[in-house]
Order: C-alpha cells, then sequence, then structure tokens
C-alpha cells in the first residue's frame, strides 16, 4: 500500500503543477503491480510444478498411483513425461502443456483434468456466488447500523455476533445447521448437489448459509470499522453542522467507507476459497473444494497440480483487478482522465 | 432514520465501546480456565478415553454411563472431548507462539532496515498471502502425509507473513517518534533499539495478533484435522471427532455437536478476550 499512498499525498499537495510525473507515477504503478502478479504466478506454477518431485516416494508412482507396473511402462513413461530431461526443461515443458489447457489425466480413472474441472465448477461457482450476494446484503447495512450506533446495545450485539461468526469454522456450522435441517426439522436436504437449477440452488441454500456466516461476520468488522472512522472525519460534522439531512450523510460516508471493504475484496476471496473446501466436505456436494480434498487423499498429483494452481490464479488476479480499480476509481486518477 | 442516530457516532471517541461490563472478560477466562483444566489434566480424568468397546457402540445421549452417548467405536462422547481439548489446543498454541517469535524478528527487521531487506521480506510474504491456509495446509501436510508436529511447523510457516505484515506497520509507525530518535543519536545499535525499546511498545500489538492468530489456529488446525490431515486416526482430536461424527450424525448427533460447540466456544472466548484487552488497553491511553 505504501506506494499507492506516495502518490496520493504528493498528488493531494500539488496536482497542476505535478500533473505529468503524477500520471507517470500511477502507469509506472499499475506496471509494478501487473509485473508483480505476474512474478508471482510464475514462483507459485514452479512450486506447484515441485511437488510431485520433492514428496516423498518415487515419481513414477506418484504418476501411476498404487497400480502394480512393468518396467517396460516405466521407460515409457519416462519418455512420455520427459523425464530424462532436465529439471528445468521439464517445467517449460509442463508449464507449456498446462497453458495450452492440457492440464493431464486424474490418476484414479484416467478422465482428463478438464473434463472433471468441468463438470464440477458449476456447483462451487454457484455456492461462491449465493453465500457472498447473501453476505454482501446482509452484512454492509448491519455493519453501518453497528457504526451509526457505535457503543450502543445494538453495536455490541452486531460486534459479538460478528465475533462469533468468525470464530465458527465452517466445518462446525455447517454440522449444526446440517442436524437442524436435515434431520430435527427436515426441510433441506442433507448431501448432493440436486438436478436442474431450481433443486440445485436448492440443494446449496444450507451449504451457502453456512459459507455466509464466515464470509459475513468478516464484512461487518470491515464495514463497521471503515464507517466508524467516516463517520467520525470532519466533513459529516460540518455537513451535520450545514443542516444537510441524516440520509444523505449517511449515503456520502458509506461511499467512502465501502472503499476499504473493495480493496480486500482478496482477501475475502481467499477466505472463501478456503471455507469452500470445508463446507463442500461437510456437506458432500461435488465441487471444486471437495475434488480437491479427495485428489490429496488418493495424492492424484495432476488434479491437486491444477487445482492449487486455478485458484491462486484467481486469487491473484482478482487481487490484481482490484488494485487497478482502486486505481481507476481514485479522483486524481478520474481527474487525469478528463484533462 | 432519524436525525439523531449520527450523535452516538460522533459524540464518542474512536472506536471505544462506551461502558464495557467485566461479564465477557470473567465469561471469557473462565471458558479458557476450563479448557486449560481439559488440556492439563485430561488424560488423567479419562486415560481410557480413546479405548475402542465394540459393545457400547453409538448409544444415543442419555444412555446410562454415557451422557453424551458414544461413537461408533464405543467411545464415550464426553471422555474423547475432554481428552482432545489437548491434542486440538496445544498445537495452535505453539503455531501462535512460534510464528509470533518468527513474524517479531522479520517483522522488526523489514520495518526498521526497510530498503532491500523490506523488499525482499513484503515479496515472500505476498507469496504466502496469494493462498488460503486452509488450502495450503491441505495441499503441502496431505501430500507429504505430515504428522501433527510437522503440521503444526507448516502453520507456523504460513501465520508467520501475517505476523510480519502486523509487526512491520508497527514497528514504521513508530520509527518516527522521538524516543527511537534519541536512541539513534546516543548511537545505541541497531539491533538494541530494535529489540530494547521498540519491542516493548510493539507489546500491545503483540497480545492482541497472540490471541487472534490463536483463535485462527485453532479454526485452521481443527480445519486440517476435519479433512484427515495432521491428526492419526482414532486420536482424540475435536476436528478428528468431528468427521468420525459426520457419519453417525442422525443416530448420535452429539458425537459431532459436542466438538463443534467446544471448538467454536473456544475460540470465541480466545477472540472476545482479545477484543476486551484491546477496550481496556485503549482507556487506559486515554485520559
Amino acid at each position: 500500500m505504501a506506494p499507492l499512498t506516495d502518490v496520493m499525498d504528493s498528488a493531494d499537495l500539488a496536482p497542476p503543477v505535478r500533473a505529468t510525473s503524477t500520471a507517470g507515477a500511477i502507469a509506472r504503478l499499475i506496471a509494478w503491480r501487473v509485473v508483480g502478479a505476474i512474478v508471482l504466478l510464475a514462483v507459485i506454477s514452479v512450486l506447484v510444478f515441485l511437488l510431485t518431485y520433492i514428496s516423498p516416494g518415487n515419481i513414477i508412482k506418484n504418476i501411476t498411483g498404487i497400480r502394480p507396473v512393468s518396467p517396460r511402462i516405466v521407460a515409457a513413461l519416462r519418455a512420455q513425461y520427459g523425464l530424462n530431461q532436465s529439471l528445468v526443461m521439464q517445467y517449460l515443458h509442463w508449464l507449456g502443456r498446462f497453458l495450452e489447457g492440457n492440464w493431464g489425466r486424474s490418476i484414479e480413472d484416467q478422465t482428463s483434468v478438464s473434463q472433471l474441472f468441468s463438470e464440477r465448477v458449476g456447483v462451487t461457482l454457484l455456492l461462491c456466488g449465493l453465500a457472498f450476494a447473501a453476505a454482501v446484503l446482509v452484512s454492509v447495512p448491519l455493519g453501518v447500523i453497528a457504526a451509526v450506533r457505535v457503543g450502543g446495545v445494538l453495536d455490541r450485539l452486531i460486534s459479538v455476533s460478528s465475533v462469533i461468526g468468525l470464530s465458527a469454522p465452517s466445518f462446525a456450522v455447517g454440522l449444526i445447521l446440517l442436524y437442524v435441517f436435515c434431520y430435527y426439522l427436515p426441510i433441506f436436504p442433507s448431501s448432493g448437489a440436486g438436478q436442474g437449477l431450481a433443486d440445485t440452488v436448492y440443494h446449496l441454500i444450507l451449504p451457502a448459509a453456512t459459507l455466509a456466516i464466515g464470509v459475513g461476520a468478516y464484512i461487518v468488522r470491515l464495514t463497521r470499522t471503515a464507517m466508524v472512522r467516516e463517520l467520525q472525519s470532519d466533513y459529516v460534522s460540518f455537513a451535520r453542522a450545514r443542516g444537510i439531512g441524516t440520509r444523505r450523510i449517511l449515503a456520502t460516508a458509506l461511499r467512502n467507507g465501502i472503499i476499504p471493504v473493495i480493496t480486500t475484496m482478496g482477501l475475502v476471496l481467499s477466505f472463501m476459497v478456503g471455507s469452500t473446501i470445508l463446507v463442500e466436505t461437510t456437506f458432500t456436494l461435488p465441487g471444486l473444494g471437495m475434488l480437491l480434498q479427495s485428489s490429496v487423499e488418493y495424492k492424484d498429483f495432476a488434479v491437486v497440480q491444477f487445482l492449487t494452481l486455478f485458484f491462486a490464479a484467481i486469487i491473484v488476479l482478482v487481487t490484481l483487478a482490484v488494485d487497478l480499480s482502486y486505481l481507476a476509481l481514485s479522483p486524481e486518477w478520474r481527474w487525469q482522465l478528463r484533462k | 432514520m432519524s436525525a439523531d442516530l449520527l450523535t452516538p457516532a460522533i459524540a464518542a471517541a474512536p472506536g471505544v465501546r462506551v461502558r464495557r461490563r467485566p461479564v465477557t472478560l470473567v465469561a471469557c477466562l473462565a471458558i479458557l480456565g476450563a479448557a486449560l483444566f481439559a488440556v492439563l489434566f485430561g488424560h488423567l480424568l479419562f486415560p481410557n478415553a480413546t479405548q475402542v468397546n465394540v459393545l457400547a457402540s453409538q448409544l444415543p445421549p442419555g444412555s446410562p454411563g454415557h451422557l453424551l452417548g458414544t461413537d461408533q467405536l464405543g467411545r464415550d462422547i464426553v471422555a474423547l472431548s475432554v481428552a482432545g481439548a489437548a491434542s486440538t489446543l496445544i498445537g495452535p498454541l505453539v503455531v501462535a507462539g512460534g510464528s509470533m517469535l518468527v513474524g517479531t524478528f522479520f517483522g522488526l527487521l523489514a520495518g526498521f532496515r526497510q530498503g532491500k531487506t523490506d523488499f525482499l521480506l513484503s515479496r515472500v510474504t505476498d507469496l504466502l498471502l496469494a493462498l488460503p491456509v486452509v488450502l495450503l495446509g491441505l495441499v503441502v501436510a496431505g501430500i507429504f502425509g505430515a504428522s501433527y508436529w510437522w503440521t503444526t511447523v507448516l502453520l507456523i510457516v504460513v501465520f508467520t507473513p501475517y505476523d510480519i505484515r502486523i509487526v512491520r506497520s508497527g514497528v514504521i509507525e513508530q520509527v518516527t517518534k522521538p524516543y527511537v530518535e534519541a536512541a539513534r543519536m546516543l548511537r545505541l545499535s541497531s539491533w538494541r533499539i530494535m529489540f530494547r525499546h521498540l519491542l516493548v511498545n510493539l507489546w500491545p500489538l503483540e497480545r492482541t495478533n497472540f490471541l487472534l492468530n490463536y483463535a485462527n489456529a485453532i479454526i485452521a488446525m481443527s480445519a486440517l484435522s476435519f479433512l484427515g490431515v495432521g491428526v492419526q486416526e482414532g486420536t482424540a482430536n475435536w476436528g478428528r471427532q468431528l468427521i468420525d461424527g459426520e457419519q453417525i450424525l442422525f443416530s448420535n448427533p452429539a458425537a459431532s455437536i459436542a466438538p463443534a460447540v467446544l471448538i467454536i466456544v473456544v475460540a470465541c472466548a480466545v477472540n472476545l478476550l482479545a477484543d476486551a484487552l484491546n477496550a481496556d488497553d485503549r482507556k487506559a491511553v486515554r485520559p
């Protein structure tokens, strides 16, 4: 964050005089962020590639799994995977195949990873989408209410609930909900993802609620902190002194207060990816998270490598997009564009 | 919304809870005291907690001699939960302590030296922060078949970046203060300034961060046990109890609900303790 504040500070001090240098600084900053993200992904891909090599046991065993193999097959596999080449060449070949969309095959039943992925990605996307929508719709208003009533009973109630939400791991919440709503009051199905959109959504309500509790608690905290700070700033006092209505003041404060909430979307996403593994496992939902869990259990390297890199790429790219959009939305940048 | 809605926000001091009754603090300490008792004496109270008893399999809650029933291996849920406190709570304590030590060292270095050291450390931090803890833990510990203590070490590595960041920002805030300048004027060595002068002033930050990390580590480690990583089958452990118990959720719900509630309650107590101490601190600083 440090470079960003530098740019903003210098811009605040003397925008007209230093216009070109500020634009240059922003361009440099954007370039740095993009390069940084690419380097980060490259390093992660090296580590993911090395997973098969540094993991215990023989590399051929890691590829073939526990089935017995003849020396002839071993030789063929060595040739097929290029194991006689240097490690760097092997990495480059692996990366090349990966970028082409050839992600290998699962050792379990030889299904291609791309097929497994396309079968499962829908459930995970829908689950995360529903949970995220529910969390934002409920948490942002709660965070604002808590900030407006800071120190009051309602604030304490909301704050304590958000601590409980943050302290409750999704699998624990999931199990409790599973018991209450599938057994005690049997209104929801306990496992599976259903058929067709309506049925799938119906199957996803409980898992999405579980996921939303954790994410929501996090967003409540962020919103509350940001809004408390905004409501204490001078412009709110002045606006009140001028007799501007509460509604308008709150709307303005929310527009400013929501910025730090948006900039932490990368963290929220990272949190959701971690939780979706747990939630899918709890509710036996056939999504990407459960696929990852079972492939780790069976040491299905192709699948584990693909999913790890996929999740890392999504998180890194979303963080980058958020950083860049923040720059694009900053008043200074808009001012530059208008000129 | 009425016009007086905004008044409390403006009247109250930054982020301060106006009047905090010590009820929360006492409740948290009581819960953590009970947990500590279970960690220290659980194995003495229930030495046979993990012993399989096929004859008493899947008894429902309220069965004679088994208040919360038994699991599919006939192990008493109360005994298993008390005995499980140790493996559920000690590892995370080591994680929080270890990441605090390592994070403080590198955070001080990054914040005080800045320049190249800071750049290098920040990039390593970015790398580790790009992946969720559960995913990293699952993939690395799962593929390597890590033992309990190796999983603990892995989590220290994964948690340290957060500590580095927080200590670093704390140091950067402190470095401009007159006492650091005075120490520099006296030509004290930078190691002395870092570890004698700055460290003392970072204490409130460290304490809160340690508690938050402890709560997160409890959650992360039980999550990994729930995914079948880090804890051997048959060990008394709350996360492990959850996967075993999920299979018999409808015949004995207590088998998984009890450890679920225990994890939530202990993690909550640690988090609320951090909040309460924080609020006290702010009160103390303000005249």
